[in-house]
């Protein structure tokens, strides 16, 4: 249900301000931390970074900090190429992979935060629990009732080619995380990440579960709470469409019905 | 405190099947008042400031009493439709099925009393 102010215990306070470095290039950074250990509130540290002696992007800085300054800050990294989708969090305003985000693509102070809406089990790292357990509940795999080949699956290239734009998604959750529908129902909308999943297997020429999968999805909540607001096709680190995708759904359920 | 596993959370009550009727009348009701409201507009625009029986004689005409009349119907209908997501969006439990109801009954009502004043005009 949509809350329009935050619980007491939630509201985020100013932090400590950390000791500047040596170096003239300096650039501000305000990192969310909070620590379920100490019962205090959330709260914003500042740091300060030598530009000259720190990496391009977010995640560099993050790991500078982490490296330099403070061992305590909390975050999510793996890959650093946008791949595995671990650093996700809020840069500037805008969900996005740490790794991929460059800093100079930031005017002014360095914001940073969590993905927003979710529970925050430390500092930068959201519980993504029910995220993993939505994705799960469409059957992100090949449903078959033919028995199994001799060698593979065929597949034509054309038929291959309706999965491009579906298949990079990494579930890094920046868009479901940037819905407002996702924010306000995500207990029961599976939010854009899930659905652009579920279309990916719908759309799959291979998969025998078309029916099942359309039945699964057609509900109010599960689907019909995206509203084309659009803001996980401009948030995606992928540069995906989840909200097409979405859209496809909507005119397969349509094309069942009419 | 539940012990419920992440995957049966997620899944809830299952699928409702439904909603597919709701989202394709949304989509019909747009298309058709994005043709009949302008038109209605302008009859109710040519309307204004006429002394009451030009305006009972307009609203008389065949043309514009069945338009008025879809007007009603449709964008009643559509409007119910509209702000039952709309607070489906933004409210949960007793107070969601609440706003729901009366938000049916207000349309009906304004649709009912919409005809029923028209009907007195046109016949």
């Amino acid at each position: 249900m949509v809350q329009f102010t935050l619980p007491k215990n939630s509201k985020v306070l100013t932090g400590k301000t950390w000791p500047k470095p040596a170096g003239k290039n300096l650039r501000k950074f305000q990192i969310y931390r909070w620590n379920p250990d100490d019962g205090q509130n959330p709260r914003v540290d500042t740091y300060f970074l030598d530009m000259d002696a720190c990496g391009p992007m977010v995640l560099d800085a993050l790991i500078k900090i982490k490296n330099d300054i403070d061992p305590t800050l909390t975050f999510r990294r793996s890959c650093r190429e946008g791949i595995c989708g671990s650093c996700a969090m809020n840069i500037d305003g805008i969900n996005t992979l740490a790794c991929i985000y460059g800093l100079d693509e930031v005017k002014g102070d360095v914001k940073i935060y969590p993905l927003p809406h979710m529970p925050v089990i430390k500092d930068l790292i959201p519980d993504l629990t029910h995220f993993y357990a939505q994705h799960a509940s469409i059957m992100p795999w090949l449903e078959t009732k033919t028995n199994r080949p001799a060698k593979e699956w065929l597949q034509s290239i054309e038929d291959r080619s309706k999965l491009d734009g579906l298949y990079e998604c990494v579930m890094c959750a920046c868009c479901s995380t940037s819905c407002p529908s996702y924010w306000w129902n995500g207990d029961k909308y599976l939010g854009p990440a899930a659905l652009l999943h579920a279309y990916r297997w719908i759309i799959d020429s291979r998969d025998e579960a078309t029916g099942e999968r359309l039945d699964d999805l057609e509900d109010p909540f599960k689907l019909y709470r995206c509203h084309t607001i659009m803001n996980c096709a401009k948030t995606c680190p992928k540069g995906l469409n989840p909200a097409k995708a979405i859209a496809e759904v909507k005119k397969m359920m349509v094309d069942r019905v009419v | 405190m539940r012990y419920i596993t992440a995957r049966k959370r997620a899944v809830g009550k299952g699928s409702a099947h439904s909603g597919t009727e709701h989202h394709w009348s949304m989509m019909m009701s747009s298309v058709a008042l994005a043709f009949l409201i302008p038109v209605w507009v302008y009859i109710v625009g040519h309307a204004l400031g006429q002394d009451y029986a030009t305006v009972r004689a307009t609203f008389a005409h065949p043309f514009a009493s069945i338009l008025t009349a879809l007007v009603l119907v449709i964008g009643m209908r559509h409007f119910a439709m509209g702000a039952t997501m709309a607070i489906e969006d933004y409210t949960h439990g007793t107070t969601r099925k609440m706003l729901v109801i009366f938000v049916t009954s207000l349309s009906t009502v304004i649709a009912v009393t919409g005809l029923y004043a028209l009907v007195r005009i046109a016949l």
